[in-house]
């Protein structure tokens, strides 16, 4: 590669917040035509990194410069000035506004808007690289896929010379993620200069032209893409060698459930929502001992199953059956004296932040700490602590459990659901923003449920993770299920499918 | 017929403040802030224009003086909800109680107790295009209520069709999307409480320059909560809002003429008519999810 004049440096950029050391002494350059991969733990530093880019964040100490000459940025305004463009992971997109109003939100270039001037403005330039974009389509109609290329848009729009992108693949289909590299390539011809934050190795092989990896807020490699392996890239990232954890390989399901009654099971379930079909007649069962996993892309209604299956919601219609029994009463406790351990999506709902780590862990079965409507706190925290080493929680039983990490929450939420041996365990995006190190503790835990004899749903996002984990694949997609598999027979590229809805390849070829 | 044009006439006219008040509501809402203060910035506008105008014997130096106590106060629920982001609803109410005891206050101070409050020597006088002819009841409005109806298009015109509305419109929906444009957020945010301030400094004008020609007490009686809810009704929509203040002013012409008239009906029933109206329909309109997404929410931006 030509090295050329960087068009951005940054030199021995520090960034504190409070005791944590977020960037140390970070020195990187970024090239024209040059896709470098930010690689990198949760926390190692990489959201900081590019918010210094885009002006979110101010440095503490060190140095940018742009084509050479020093400059600070102290707001996006600033950095948008410069032509730094930047697509977050949660799009900041007008779901009211169209396209084009999306696109040349804050850039109107006159007082008075004409519509047809800007569409066909918006439209030029979604042509000239490829995003296929309808200028005049409400944003909130389009697919994720679309509106990534919508943030994409908007950044090309602004001249930008240098396009960050986090996590750009994170929520997209197999399918949206290769158009998303097609549209990448003909940045990167255009002379664009982006960096790809990321923690996924394979992506960074297939894409960048060079990795700069950060670990504790530090950079502790840079390599050109070509001359690295995975390998490499995985170590440097974590610092030691990682296992991954997979479902251990089992004789195929020879105990063919047939005649056993499996721990749950749901029959042609519907639910809508203000008149919008969020789970349209999902069937399947739960065995003893079995992982099922559930794949799709977020929205699909795998949400709804969740909160269906954890009494949170009533069904319009159709069965959900716990060990031959018909559930009758929708409510948590129903499902949680059955015997069903939940691990919800959204972590930090799971728990109450202002309550103590031991008054979390034992939120569902305070009563049995009750004596005479008084909660007996020293038998409490002893259960506690019990279960805070076995999980391994870094964290004392009067701590607040706001004051926890991430994957501290999920180990509190983990410990909870699992403490009363529960028959039937609902999980959704249990590792979901989780580094490395806490992801496996989990997916541990999960499989060591299902070895136990449990049922274990695994709702995930992450195509990975569903893949390693499940002994069933099933997909679900808009409030359906569009495929079933048995481990082993599916792969990403046919769940991919799956989830945007299509059954093979072919299928879109064959005229009606 | 006649009885109609007269209701019309009377039915525009009682629509006015309402109009021009729910007008501003309409653009600081759809920048993402409820003004609870409506109700008292109406008051102390009105007060504020008619003291101006009494001293200087000038009906516009008052109508300034409405409109300047309207941005004014737009500017301090600025201070208070964008600036210090404190919770809308406590900001809005604190304006409200703090406008309305500030005019009573200052109405003591300058008036004294006297029961018979002053009157301005003239108030503005109302057009007469068509005085002779069967319309000319319909047509003869207060300079003023030609203003608030001129001013519905243009409001939607602003928001819609103007880069200033655009961004506006933005900062209300999504406030973190329009600062990663480069929009800065909270000085829209400003300008569109001192905007919509504005109007409710006109309307304020309206209630005490033109309709009454006086100030006393209870003249604003709600009209600005009313103007809450009509912007609801509307939709957030300028043209909308406008039907709904037709409405409302429709039913309180009528019922003052059913009270002329000698309705054998006791007349709190007919005063509290348009107002149970206006709750039933929003009530019937039911559940409404055309509100700007960033209603309430003080912006932050994260990590700084």
């Amino acid at each position: 590669m030509t090295q050329a004049a960087p068009l951005i440096r940054l030199e021995g950029v520090t960034k504190r917040f409070g005791p944590l050391l977020a960037n140390d002494a970070v020195s990187l350059s970024f090239y024209e035509g040059e896709v470098l991969a930010l690689l990198g733990e949760n926390g190692a530093g990489k959201s900081t990194l590019s918010k210094i880019l885009f002006g979110m964040v101010k440095i503490d100490e060190g140095q940018m410069f742009v084509s050479g000459q020093p400059v600070r940025f102290r707001s996006p305004a600033d950095a948008i000035a410069h032509g730094v463009g930047f697509v977050s992971q949660h799009f900041s997109l007008v779901p009211t506004f169209t396209v084009a109003e999306n696109v040349v939100l804050g850039r109107e270039g006159s007082a008075v808007l004409t519509r047809g001037k800007l569409e066909r403005r918006v439209g030029n330039l979604s042509e000239r690289f490829g995003l296929g974009l309808e200028p005049g389509q409400l944003v909130g109609e389009l697919s994720v896929g679309e509106q990534q290329r919508v943030e994409i848009l908007k950044a090309l729009c602004g001249r930008c010379r240098l396009l960050i992108l986090d996590e750009p693949t994170a929520v997209l289909t197999p399918q949206d993620t290769a158009r998303f590299f097609g549209v990448l390539r003909t940045l990167q011809e255009q002379g664009v200069s982006v960096v790809i934050i990321t923690h996924k190795l394979g992506e960074v092989m297939a894409i960048s032209q060079r990795v700069a990896v950060l670990r504790l807020g530090r950079l502790v490699g840079e390599r050109v893409t070509h001359e690295t392996s995975e390998a490499e890239l995985a170590h440097l990232m974590v610092g030691r060698d990682t296992a991954q954890v997979t479902r251990p390989a089992r004789s195929a399901p020879a105990t063919a459930p047939t005649k056993v009654t499996p721990l749950l099971r749901v029959a042609d379930l519907h639910y809508s929502d203000r008149g919008r079909t969020r789970i349209g007649g999902v069937s399947f069962d739960l065995h003893a001992g079995e992982v099922v996993g559930i794949a799709g892309v977020a929205g699909n209604g795998q949400s709804e199953l969740v909160a269906v299956l954890t009494g949170m919601l009533k069904p319009d219609a159709g069965v959900v059956a716990l060990s031959g029994e018909q559930v009758a009463d929708f409510t948590p406790n129903t499902f949680l004296a059955r015997g069903v351990g939940r691990i919800p999506e959204d972590r930090f709902r799971g728990i109450v932040g202002e309550l103590s780590v031991a008054e979390n862990l034992l939120l569902e079965q305070l009563s049995s700490f009750t004596r005479a409507g008084h909660l007996d706190r020293r038998a409490l925290k002893r259960k506690a602590e019990t279960m805070i080493t076995a999980y391994g929680i870094k964290a004392r039983p009067n701590d607040r459990a706001r004051t926890l990490s991430g994957g501290n929450v999920q180990k509190i939420i983990l410990a909870r659901a699992l403490a009363r041996d529960p028959k039937v365990v609902i999980a959704a995006q249990p590792t979901r923003g989780l580094d490395v190190g806490a992801t496996a503790y989990v997916q541990g835990k999960l499989l060591e449920q299902a070895a136990r004899g449990a049922g274990v749903l695994l709702v995930s996002d992450d195509l990975d993770e569903i893949l390693r984990l499940s002994d069933r694949i099933l997909v679900m997609f808009r409030g359906g299920l569009s495929g079933s598999f048995s481990a082993g027979e599916a792969d990403a590229d046919t769940l991919g499918l799956r989830m945007a809805g299509r059954a093979e390849p072919e299928e879109a070829h064959v005229p009606a | 017929m006649e009885l109609l044009i007269a209701l019309l006439g009377g039915t525009l006219r009682i629509s006015t403040p309402i109009l021009l008040a729910a007008l501003g509501e309409t653009i600081i809402e759809r920048a993402g802030i409820l003004n609870l203060g409506i109700e008292g910035t109406l008051l102390l506008s009105a007060f504020s224009g008619f003291v101006v105008a009494q001293l200087s014997g000038s009906l516009w130096l008052g109508l300034g003086a409405a409109v300047l106590t309207g941005v004014l106060l737009g500017l301090l629920m600025g201070f208070l909800s964008v600036t210090l982001k404190l919770n809308q609803h406590v900001a809005g109410l604190g304006i409200t109680l703090l406008a309305s005891g500030l005019a009573l206050y200052a109405f003591r101070l300058l008036y004294g107790g006297s029961s018979t409050p002053p009157a301005l020597e003239g108030s503005f006088t109302q057009f007469q295009p068509l005085h002779g002819t069967p319309l000319g009841p319909l047509f003869r409005q207060y300079g003023l209520t030609y203003l608030a109806l001129l001013l519905v298009p243009l409001t939607g015109w602003l928001l819609t069709r103007t880069a200033f509305g655009l961004r506006l419109r933005a900062v209300g929906e999504n406030p973190e999307a329009a600062d990663i444009a480069g929009v800065n957020v909270a000085a829209v945010r400003y300008r569109a409480l001192a905007l919509g301030g504005a109007l409710m400094g006109l309307a304020g004008a309206f209630l005490s320059l033109a309709q009454l020609g006086a100030f006393a007490h209870g003249m604003v009686s709600g009209r600005g909560w009313v103007a809450i809810a009509l912007v609801i009704f509307g939709h957030w929509q300028p043209s909308k809002v406008l039907g709904g203040a037709l409405l409302f002013g429709f039913l309180q012409a009528l019922q003052l003429r059913l009270q002329a008239e000698g309705v054998n009906l006791p007349y709190e029933a007919l005063l509290a008519l348009p107002y149970l109206v206006t709750i039933l329909i929003l009530a019937l309109t039911g559940r409404n999810t055309a509100y700007p997404k960033a209603l309430l929410k003080p912006y932050y931006r994260e990590g700084a």
